[in-house]
């Protein structure tokens, strides 16, 4: 009999964790825990450093979602200096926030999750269970999905130089404003980008959440709140607002980012690196009991498609409103992420259109100047995994002094190991565990897209 | 004709370097083609180098830096396995920004992250069932031998396929010794114009409606730029892309040399155009990228 089972790593994630999983004498789950494994030291090696340097640094804590880092910083940093860019910056930050979020999206839909779902169980051996495998059996899919993400990328570096590892955003701005020209590409490419939005979502609900939904009401889901960002009317909203707590009866507190530590507080654990976020505001502490957990809240796609009252794009409104027709609100099926995921593709294909159709969009003037100064600034985003904030405070030579930093993921340690545990004390009976049970298991993490 | 086998593993990564192989776009999947990839945790669910024979896999990359027990563990194991080991990106090759914390060390890091909860009296450490870390962050070749170093953070996707293509057929690619200013177009008089390093609070000057050939080069304008520093490999066919994005560089593809210390290079390339490297607010951010291999120490009295 198996003692304890280590999944390590946990594969087609984009970072570095893995599970454990403790059973007792007759071989049935006692516990579970999702190790995270990195330690990156972002927070102590950024002291010193000039705050206006801080965004090209801070993008190597996610090689893909750079993009959110380096906004969140640029927005933090903008209020350490109290400056606000012009409405030209504002806006060529969140187009390419909103690029960002579509490859992102892509890779994680088609790349690491689909062949869960389109390599039947019978083929469930891991080498084929991968996007090469897909490649192999959807060709055509796979070329117009590799050629979407590579459009998404040309289109970051043809305007801002780089797309990983961005540099455009700079204090007080942009680095360079858009042309005529390069707007014009853009918006033609969009439209592409748009339509193969619309194409995904249909293709998914025909092709991956119709034949699983079995695995879509039950795998690893479980009762928890929800955090994301909302406009001042409840709308969805990726790159400036509100914070929205939702509790899991689907009670709403608004918040501003600044006011996170009233709200949330991070806890330490001895079993990972990433610390455990919780709900402070509810009273009632952090406890991952599987059968009653306190303090729980969920960040990323399905946790904002929760907390909006609506979208303010037109596709997404639909897609949205079909599914709150079928399953309600607040969802709480964890691979609903899946879903909520490319409603916001579409969201954000649309919201990008938008954009470019701004006039203001072509204005020069997108960068004011700056003066280092003593201040706290606070950036909030949401990234692709969730909300995600930076708080620095600076020296009267404008360099950091302190910083805290909770990323997407972070948020969501506790669910995840909720999940995790669902998910394993559902397929592990009796000691038995194979590579399908082991890869269900992985399937409740990889819906969080860690 | 035999396939080769390939593996790739992160360590102490942000997955950049991955995220920039995949950008190949469709010709990542036509190398795939030509190979077998035997180990890509990104993509794959294989997941230990255990079942491998001694020097089975043909080439292995590597990203990323080497800051725990377990990365060195794991590339001690893929040294073992492997008959070339190739270093992808500038954490692998040179610490990457990861090892700005050599300035200090890992414990300083692991007090200054779990000590936001200032309520506690006693400070809860992370240890249970975790791999332990080593002192400080290193590059791959401080503790196996590495055949091939690919540094950039991240390299380009198409330099990647370029040396993959050339490892395949058996060669040995190298990035020749040049210059990220060996492959600026930007306007060069000579001479910086104050003699001071300026900090990043404004645009410099250009007219967006020019090319990039018409702008004044970032440290003749008094902005710290790296690239007389730096190794070229962002820009073959035209500008460097940060330089495009009309922001300066800042050293992420590590030394024009590999043994090479960008801190001390970019003192002597600021004294040639005349500028005061005194002025530099933060000089240890010029090895921002390449702290590994003890050049960066720790501040003096810091724990």
């Amino acid at each position: 009999m198996n003692a304890n089972i280590h999944i390590n790593p946990i594969t087609r994630i984009e970072g570095h964790a893995s599970v454990k999983i403790f059973l007792d004498e007759k071989g049935e789950v006692k516990k579970t825990r999702l190790l995270i494994h990195s330690l990156r030291g972002f927070e102590k090696f950024v002291q010193g450093r000039p705050a206006e340097e801080i965004p090209r640094i801070v993008t190597r804590i996610c090689g893909i979602c750079p993009w959110m880092h380096h906004l969140a910083a640029s927005k933090a940093i903008d209020n350490c200096f109290d400056i606000r860019p012009p409405l030209a910056g504002n806006l060529l930050r969140e187009l390419c926030h909103l690029l960002a979020h579509i490859g992102d999206k892509i890779l994680h839909f088609f790349f690491l999750a689909s062949p869960d779902f389109l390599i039947g169980p019978e083929k469930s051996h891991y080498s084929v269970r991968n996007i090469i495998g897909i490649a192999k059996s959807f060709p055509a899919l796979t070329s117009k999905v590799a050629r979407m993400r590579q459009l998404v990328h040309e289109m970051l570096e043809s305007f801002t130089g780089r797309s990983i590892h961005p540099v455009a955003s700079v204090v007080g701005g942009f680095s360079k404003p858009m042309l005529e020209e390069e707007r014009k590409e853009l918006l033609k490419a969009a439209s592409k980008l748009l339509d193969f939005a619309l194409f995904s979502l249909e293709f998914a609900k025909k092709d991956i959440f119709g034949p699983n939904q079995d695995l879509f009401e039950n795998l690893g889901t479980i009762e928890t709140g929800f955090l994301g960002m909302v406009d001042n009317s409840g709308n969805l909203e990726l790159y400036n607002g509100n914070l929205r707590l939702m509790s899991k009866d689907g009670e709403v507190i608004d918040f501003s980012p600044e006011e996170y530590e009233s709200y949330i507080e991070e806890n330490v654990v001895p079993w990972s690196y990433s610390k455990v976020p919780y709900a402070k505001i509810w009273g009632k502490g952090l406890s991952l009991k599987i059968d009653d957990p306190k303090g729980v809240y969920r960040v990323n796609s399905l946790a904002r498609i929760n907390v909006v009252e609506r979208i303010s794009t037109p596709h997404a409104q639909e897609a949205l409103e079909e599914f709150r027709n079928r399953f309600g609100r607040p969802v709480q099926n964890t691979l609903l992420y899946h879903w909520a995921r490319l409603i916001e593709l579409i969201y954000a294909s649309e919201r990008v259109i938008q954009i470019l159709n701004k006039k203001e969009i072509t204005d020069p003037n997108v960068r004011k100047k700056a003066e280092p100064k003593a201040g706290r600034g606070i950036g909030c985003v949401e990234a692709p995994r969730g909300t995600l904030i930076h708080d620095y405070t600076t020296d009267k030579d404008g360099c950091i002094v302190k910083a805290n930093l909770i990323v997407g993921t972070t948020h969501n340690t506790a669910a995840m190991n909720l999940s995790v545990e669902q998910a394993a004390r559902s397929f592990i009976k009796k000691g038995y565990i194979d590579e399908e049970i082991i890869n269900r298991i992985e399937m409740a993490v990889r819906a969080y897209d860690p | 004709m035999k396939i080769i086998k390939v593996a790739q593993e992160w360590l102490g990564a942000c997955s950049g370097c991955e995220i920039a192989m995949l950008n190949m776009g469709e010709k990542f999947f036509d190398l795939l083609k030509k190979i077998e990839m035997v180990h890509m945790p990104l993509l794959f669910d294989h997941k230990t180098f255990d079942e491998f024979q001694d020097a089975e896999i043909e080439i292995s990359i590597v990203s990323g830096c080497v800051i725990s027990e377990e990365h060195l563990h794991l590339l001690k194991k893929i040294r073992e396995k492997s008959q070339k080991l190739c270093a992808l990106g500038t954490c692998a090759t040179h610490g990457g920004i990861p090892s700005l914390l050599n300035s200090w060390s890992t414990d300083a890091a692991l007090k200054e992250i779990f000590s936001s909860n200032s309520k506690k009296d006693h400070l809860t450490f992370p240890n249970k069932d975790l791999s332990g870390f080593l002192d400080r962050v290193y590059a791959l070749d401080e503790f196996v031998e590495v055949d091939i170093l690919l540094p950039g953070c991240p390299p380009r996707p198409s330099l990647i396929r370029e040396f993959l293509s050339k490892l395949i057929k058996g060669d040995f690619p190298s990035l020749p010794n040049k210059s990220v200013c060996d492959t600026c177009p930007t306007l060069r008089f000579g001479k910086g114009r104050k003699g001071i390093i300026k900090r990043a609070m404004e645009n410099p000057e250009y007219d967006p409606n020019e090319p990039i050939e018409k702008m004044h080069c970032f440290l003749e304008q008094g902005y710290l730029c790296m690239g007389p520093v730096t190794l070229a490999g962002c820009a073959f066919y035209d500008a460097p892309p940060c330089i495009k994005a009309r922001t300066p560089c800042r050293g992420c593809y590590g030394p024009v040399y590999s043994d090479g210390n960008q801190m001390l290079e970019m003192m002597n390339a600021l004294a040639s155009v005349g500028i005061e490297w005194k002025t530099i607010i933060d000089r240890r951010s010029l090895l921002r990228f390449s702290g590994a291999h003890g050049l960066l120490r720790p501040y003096p009295g810091s724990k």
